[in-house]
This record gives structure tokens, C-alpha cells and sequence, in this order.
């Protein structure tokens, strides 16, 4: 590893600068003390040498600003360890070819926005024909019977029709997180899912914005995909997923 | 002033559009006409003045409307039934409804009045509602008169807090930056509810609670903030999901001024059954008509779900069979917010022509309606940078062809719920780029045989062939082949449907004559 990594700050326009660039609003009508204000805002955050660069008022009661500032806070790169999704990318016509000759038969996979979401640009994107950005969704993979359930799924639904057909994956997709309204959905699905006895036979995928790895596996989901997820990423884990399990026996 | 610059499209396939999205709406009415719904049974209570709500929050016209129902006599039609029992009772309407709720008398069974005396006096209380109706819509038209309103295209927000004290904060920093519209985005489950939740006090979840008391706070709030800037400032909410007749309802009274309302949207996006969804809009339309509002469809939803290039011409026929639903409840042109998106890959070449020529064709097909535009959210990435100038592109498009509504588009969008400043940013681009370019569309002209035409009569040539194939098979038919944004629906699936009833040969709703201001669509 190189030295410098072990020391990393953000970068303007010289190494270590540490140049932030931000913007808030205050509660505040606009002026000379609102100024102040947001300078010593941006001291208590650690910044230095700040700079109001532009201030507006929003309406009488509130200012918004932008502001420059830099920071003596750094981070130790090299020792960074994430938790990662475990696979290897696949391209559709690999993993077709995965499908034949490693499972041996079409696999089923179950998508939903369930609970009160009703955002369902992300399971669409994910099992649709059309998929996103000119990739195919799920439904057009010959080796997967893809069943988009769509918006505000309730848990229940799901999984009966996981059960009656058969699904070898469950994906959700949680978009809405307004008072945390997707982390209460995400645990009932599991709690029923547990209180079936059919979380062990499933493989349990959950994706959204606010969605990484370690969000999931605390959740009790196997993995989580979060934004700029592609189809053929969340098809590569699955398969190479169930393949995992039969050879462990799990 | 100058012409606006015009496309030159085939006058014959847009008549021969209209023509065919009027037999299909036509068609679908004619099917639905011999049912009422639970629904429309309660909204036609509430126009009554039945507002009361049980000490568990329950309203009292569901307890009614269920009671009628369980009761078998639903299709009767509500209204006659509590006429009855308040002449065979001798009590008011309020009072006779108190009583019904508290199990004192059971509607279905009270003495029969002479059937002619209960017409009689189910008219004269319909006639003192729309009076109400009429008198709220007097009290708007007065204020947006004397005040005048923003110039076109009007800018038009969303506040979403969950709590409606919040969203009025909001709305009125929204329009002192100088938002023409405020539209309270509805907590996101609610669609779904078989009933209005009553109370301010409730808190939404990724919107606010859509009722009455919310609506007349807000409004309240909006008409000090008009005064103060002088200048009329709209407010919008949700007309659709299972309460669509209700909420128009309360939207009328409480002066409301823009609903979301759409023909197939609560179908196709919330599986809710599409026999229920065509009996309540045609209802609530009617209402909508007769309150002098306007509504805004929702065919920007397609373009989300399908590809917004690709399926361009299932938003222009949607839009054709929104506007021949909409005549035939009573709504004229001027009330028609027909809707549609910025949504085109911002990857595709010449994406920008193609976002031009579909605004300026739907400009000029329906040239009496308020046309309102919807900004770019599926290919927003977070990069609010990037946003801010994919917007700035969407405000050149709408202030070029003459949009009338203009959602703002956000730069956060794909992030959050808005933020003050994000509106701030957003108003700040949509100013900058509408002054600027205020006069553009009168200078330019579009190339004859040049790409932007090519675009437009393409778009157009589809929806006709669209349309024509759907008046052949009919909309339900259509629906169920995912003809729209891609979803399939069939008529005796989704939600709502025990909520449909076949109306009795003695069925009794008297706003139906009142309302029935048909015209032809075509």
C-alpha cells in the first residue's frame, strides 16, 4: 500500500487541502448576523478559513447559503475493510449458460415493493423486460420466471405466493424511508418468513437507495443492492447464491 | 402578440383520434352505467352535509354506506334511504344519520315514505348541496379574479412533510419565492384506505393525510399568503384511490383548486379494480366539473414505468381517452390539466428534440387545456449538479412550447422528500431560464420534414393506430393486454371490487340529474 494512503483528505486543488464545499439554510432572516451565524456553524463542524461565498433569503424567515471551508480530519484509506455482496459478475448470457449446467432447471424469483411503498422504479428496473439503461430485466433471462408483484405488496402476499410458487428468491425493493418506514417493513417480512420456517429455503435479496450490505445482513437478509444496480448483478449473486447453499448443504 | 411556432400535423388523424377515444369512453361508460359504488353511496352523503365521525374515528358514512350495504338495499342509492327515515322520522338529516350510527334505526328497515314525496325532498336537499358547491367556487373565482395569478407556465410545487402544520410553513415560503401552485402530496398509503382518515392531527408517511380539516387549513393558509403577495395562489390534492368521489367532495367545499384525477391511473399503478375506478371517476368528474376546478392526469406515470421514448404514443392516446371521459362528465376543456413528463434517456442523441416535439405536439392537439408537464425523475442519479442542469433543460422545453403546468423539477430528487433549499434552487433555475427565454417559441420556427416534426407525426401516427385498435377491442380488453405503461389489469381483479353495486331499478341519486351536463366529445 502506498504511504499516502494512509493519510486521506479532500482534495481542491492541492493534496491534503482538505476544501469542503456546502450548503444549508438557517432559520434566519438574511444579513449580517446570519452570516455570522453560518461561519460559526461551519467552525463548531471543524471547518477553518470558512467562507460565506453566497448567501440568499428563502423568504423572510430563512437564508440559504453556500459555503467553503477545509477540514484537518483525515482517514486511514488503507485500513478500510467494506462489507461486499459476494459474487462474481456474470453477463446474461453466462448466467443462462450457469443456470443449464449448475441448477439444472428454470428458478423462480419473487419481486415486491411491499408495505405502504408504492415506489416501484426499483424492482422494475431490476425484474422488468424493459430493466434500466438499456439492461434487460430478470423477465427476459430464459433461465429465470421472473413475477414482478409490483406496489404495496402486503408481507402476508408475498409469501404465499412464495410458497405456491415454488420461489427460490424473494426481492424487495424499499424506496420510501420517511420515518424509517422501511426498516419496520423489512423486519415483519422476515418475522413472518421466520415464523413459516421458510427463510432458510429462500434467498432473501432487499435493494433501495438507502440500502447497503450491512444494512441487510443486520436485517436478516442475505444481501442488499443499493442505487445504480444492475439486473445482471442481482441475477450473477442469486445463482452463484443457491449453487453456495446446495454445496454446503445450507 | 406573435404566434407561437406550430408543427404541422394531419388534422384528420387527430379528428379520427378523438373519434375513437370517444367510442371507447363511450363504450366503457354505457358497460359501468347499470352500477353505483360504495364509494359514490358515500360521497353523495357527504354532499348531504353527513360529515360526523364515530368516537373510534370511523366516518359515519362509512358506518352508513356499510349498514345500507349489509342490509341489501345499497342499491336503492344512499341518499333516498336517509331521506326516508329523516321524513318517516321527522328528524333532520344530521340527526336522522346520528341515529342511524348509533344503531337507534336501522335505515334498510325504517316505514316507507310515499316514493314521490322522498324524490321530491331528496332534490330540494341536493339543490341546498350544490348551492354550498356553487357558493365555495363563487368565493375562489372572486379571490383568483381580484388578486390575478402568475403567468404561464405556472410553477408548481409539492410540499410533503407528513404533518400539515409543517407543509404550511413550507407552502407559504414556497409561494413567497414565487410558487403559483402548491400541491400537498398525500401520505403514500392512502390511495388504499376504503375510507377518508379524519383529524389535522394525524402524521403521514412520505406525504401528508388527505381530509377536510387538512384541506381547509391549508387553504386558509394559502388565502393569507395570496392576499399578502397579491397574488392567487393555487393548492392541489390527490383525487383518486378508493375514496376518488369523497375527495372530490371535499376538495369542493373546501376550495380546493387542482386534483390529481385520472381515468385508468388508480388501475393501472394501485391495482384497484378498473369497474370501481371508472364508476368513481365519472362521478367525481362530474362534481369536479360542476366546482369549476381543475384536474391533473397522470400520464407521466407511464413514461416511469415504460420507456418514455419508445411509448411516447401510449401517453398522447391516454391523454385523448382522459379527455373524452372528462366531457362526458361535465368537465370542459379549460378544466383539463392533461399530463405528461420530461423522461427521455438523457443518453439518447437529439434527446432534447424529442422532449420539444412531443411538448409542442400535445400543446397544439389539445389547445383549450392547461397542459401540465411533469419534470425528469427516472434519469435523476443523486448528482444534484446534474440535476440542476437535466431541469434547466426541462424549463427551456416547457417555457418554449407553452406549457401551462409546470411541476418543478428538483435537483435532489432520487434522494429525498424536498428540502427548503432544494425548492429555493429549483424556483431560482425555473425564473432564470422562463425569463430569459420568455419569448423564444414566438422566433423559431420548426424545419419542415426536420427531425422535430418527423418526431411529432410519428408520436401521433401511433396513437392513432393505438386508439383505433383499442375502440375495436375496448379499454377494459386494452388494459388487461398492458397496452399502458406495461401493466397488465383484468376487470374482475384488484381492489375495490365488492365495493361496486348493481343499482335497483328504484336507485335514488339525485346529483346524477343535477350534474349531467353531457357533451359530446367529438
Amino acid at each position: 500500500m502506498k504511504k499516502e494512503l494512509r493519510v486521506v483528505a479532500p482534495y481542491g486543488d492541492t493534496p491534503g487541502d482538505g476544501a469542503v464545499q456546502m450548503s444549508f439554510t438557517l432559520p434566519v432572516p438574511v444579513g449580517d448576523e446570519a452570516r455570522h451565524a453560518a461561519l460559526i456553524l461551519a467552525g463548531k463542524m471543524g471547518f477553518q478559513d470558512s467562507k460565506v461565498v453566497f448567501m440568499e433569503g428563502i423568504d423572510e424567515a430563512f437564508t440559504f447559503f453556500v459555503v467553503y471551508g477545509r477540514t484537518r480530519e483525515s482517514v486511514d484509506f488503507a485500513s478500510i475493510r467494506v462489507h461486499k455482496v459476494e459474487y462474481e459478475a456474470m453477463e446474461p448470457e453466462e448466467i443462462h449458460r450457469f443456470i443449464q449446467e449448475r441448477i439444472g432447471r428454470k428458478i423462480v424469483v419473487l419481486g415486491a415493493c411491499i408495505g405502504s411503498d408504492a415506489h416501484t422504479v426499483g424492482i422494475d428496473a431490476i425484474l422488468n423486460m424493459k430493466g434500466y439503461d438499456m439492461h434487460k430485466g430478470l423477465e427476459s433471462y430464459p433461465g429465470i420466471r421472473a413475477l414482478n408483484l409490483g406496489a404495496q405488496v402486503p408481507c402476508e402476499v408475498l409469501v404465499a405466493r412464495a410458497r405456491e410458487e415454488k420461489a427460490d428468491a424473494l426481492l424487495v425493493s424499499q424506496v420510501v424511508t420517511q420515518r424509517n418506514s422501511h426498516l419496520e417493513n423489512l423486519t415483519r417480512l422476515i418475522e413472518i418468513l421466520e415464523a413459516d420456517g421458510m427463510s432458510e429455503d429462500l434467498v432473501l435479496v432487499v435493494g433501495g437507495p438507502r440500502i447497503t450490505p450491512e444494512l441487510a445482513k443486520e436485517l436478516g437478509y442475505d444481501a442488499g443492492f443499493g442505487p445504480g444496480t444492475l439486473p445482471e448483478q442481482v441475477a450473477s449473486y442469486l445463482v452463484q447464491e443457491m449453487v453456495r447453499r446446495r454445496n454446503t448443504g445450507g | 402578440m406573435t404566434e407561437m411556432a406550430e408543427l404541422s400535423l394531419d388534422s384528420e388523424k387527430i379528428a379520427r383520434s378523438r373519434r375513437a377515444a370517444h367510442r371507447i369512453a363511450r363504450e366503457v361508460l354505457d358497460r359501468i352505467g347499470r352500477n353505483t359504488t360504495t364509494a359514490v353511496e358515500r360521497a353523495v352523503l357527504r354532499l348531504l352535509g353527513v360529515d360526523g365521525v364515530t368516537r373510534d374515528g370511523v366516518p359515519w358514512v362509512n358506518v352508513l354506506v356499510d349498514s345500507l350495504q349489509a342490509g341489501g338495499v345499497l342499491g336503492k342509492g344512499a341518499a333516498g334511504r336517509l331521506v326516508n327515515a329523516s321524513l318517516s322520522l321527522g328528524l333532520s338529516l344530521e340527526k336522522t344519520a346520528e341515529k342511524a350510527v348509533c344503531g337507534d334505526i336501522e335505515l334498510a328497515r325504517v316505514p316507507e315514505v310515499e316514493a314521490s314525496e322522498v324524490r321530491e325532498a331528496v332534490r330540494a336537499h341536493a339543490l341546498e348541496a350544490l348551492e354550498r358547491v356553487d357558493g365555495a367556487r363563487a368565493l375562489r373565482e372572486e379571490r383568483r379574479e381580484r388578486l390575478g395569478t402568475g403567468w404561464e407556465p405556472l410553477k408548481y410545487l409539492i410540499v410533503a412533510t407528513g404533518d400539515i402544520r409543517e407543509d404550511i410553513v413550507q407552502a407559504r415560503a414556497a409561494a413567497r419565492q414565487g410558487a403559483d401552485i402548491v400541491a400537498v402530496i398525500r401520505h403514500t398509503a392512502q390511495s388504499l384506505l376504503d375510507y377518508v382518515p379524519e383529524g389535522s392531527g394525524l402524521q403521514g408517511v412520505g406525504g401528508t393525510i388527505a381530509n377536510r380539516e387538512n384541506f381547509r387549513i391549508m387553504r386558509e393558509a394559502l388565502d393569507e399568503v395570496s392576499e399578502e403577495l397579491g397574488r392567487y395562489v393555487y393548492l392541489t390534492n390527490y383525487c383518486s384511490g378508493l375514496c376518488m368521489p369523497e375527495m372530490a367532495v371535499l376538495g369542493a367545499r373546501e376550495r380546493l383548486d387542482i386534483m390529481l384525477n385520472d381515468s385508468m391511473y388508480g388501475v393501472i399503478f394501485r391495482d384497484i379494480n378498473m369497474v370501481r375506478t371508472f364508476i368513481d371517476q365519472h362521478f367525481s368528474r362530474a362534481v369536479l366539473a360542476r366546482a369549476g376546478m381543475m384536474i391533473n392526469t397522470g400520464e407521466d406515470n407511464y413514461l416511469t414505468t415504460a420507456d418514455a421514448f419508445e411509448k411516447a404514443h401510449t401517453v398522447l392516446a391516454s391523454q385523448f381517452i382522459n379527455e373524452q371521459f372528462a366531457l362526458l362528465s361535465g368537465l370542459h376543456p379549460g378544466q383539463l390539466g392533461l399530463g405528461h413528463a420530461f423522461e427521455i434517456s438523457p443518453k439518447i442523441e437529439d434527446s432534447f428534440l424529442h422532449e420539444l416535439a412531443q411538448a409542442q405536439m400535445v400543446r397544439q392537439i389539445f389547445p383549450d387545456s392547461p397542459i401540465k408537464y411533469m419534470p425528469p425523475t427516472k434519469y435523476m442519479t443523486g448528482n444534484i449538479f446534474q440535476g440542476n442542469v437535466q431541469d434547466a433543460l426541462f424549463n427551456a422545453a416547457s417555457v418554449m412550447t407553452g406549457q401551462s403546468v409546470h411541476l418543478l423539477g428538483m435537483p435532489t430528487e432520487a434522494i429525498h422528500t424536498p428540502h427548503i433549499q432544494d425548492r429555493y434552487l429549483s424556483l431560482r433555475n425555473a425564473d432564470y431560464v422562463f425569463r430569459a427565454m420568455r419569448h423564444l417559441g414566438e422566433e423559431i420556427a420548426f424545419a419542415p420534414g426536420g427531425r422535430i416534426q418527423r418526431r411529432a407525426e410519428e408520436v401521433l401516427g401511433k396513437a392513432l393506430a393505438m386508439l383505433e385498435e383499442i375502440a375495436g377491442m375496448g379499454l377494459m380488453e386494452a388494459i388487461s393486454r398492458a397496452m399502458f405503461a406495461d401493466i397488465s389489469r383484468t376487470e374482475g381483479g384488484g381492489k375495490g371490487l365488492s365495493g361496486v353495486i348493481p343499482k335497483d331499478n328504484d336507485y335514488e341519486n339525485p346529483f346524477e340529474a343535477l350534474l349531467r351536463v353531457e357533451r359530446e366529445g367529438s
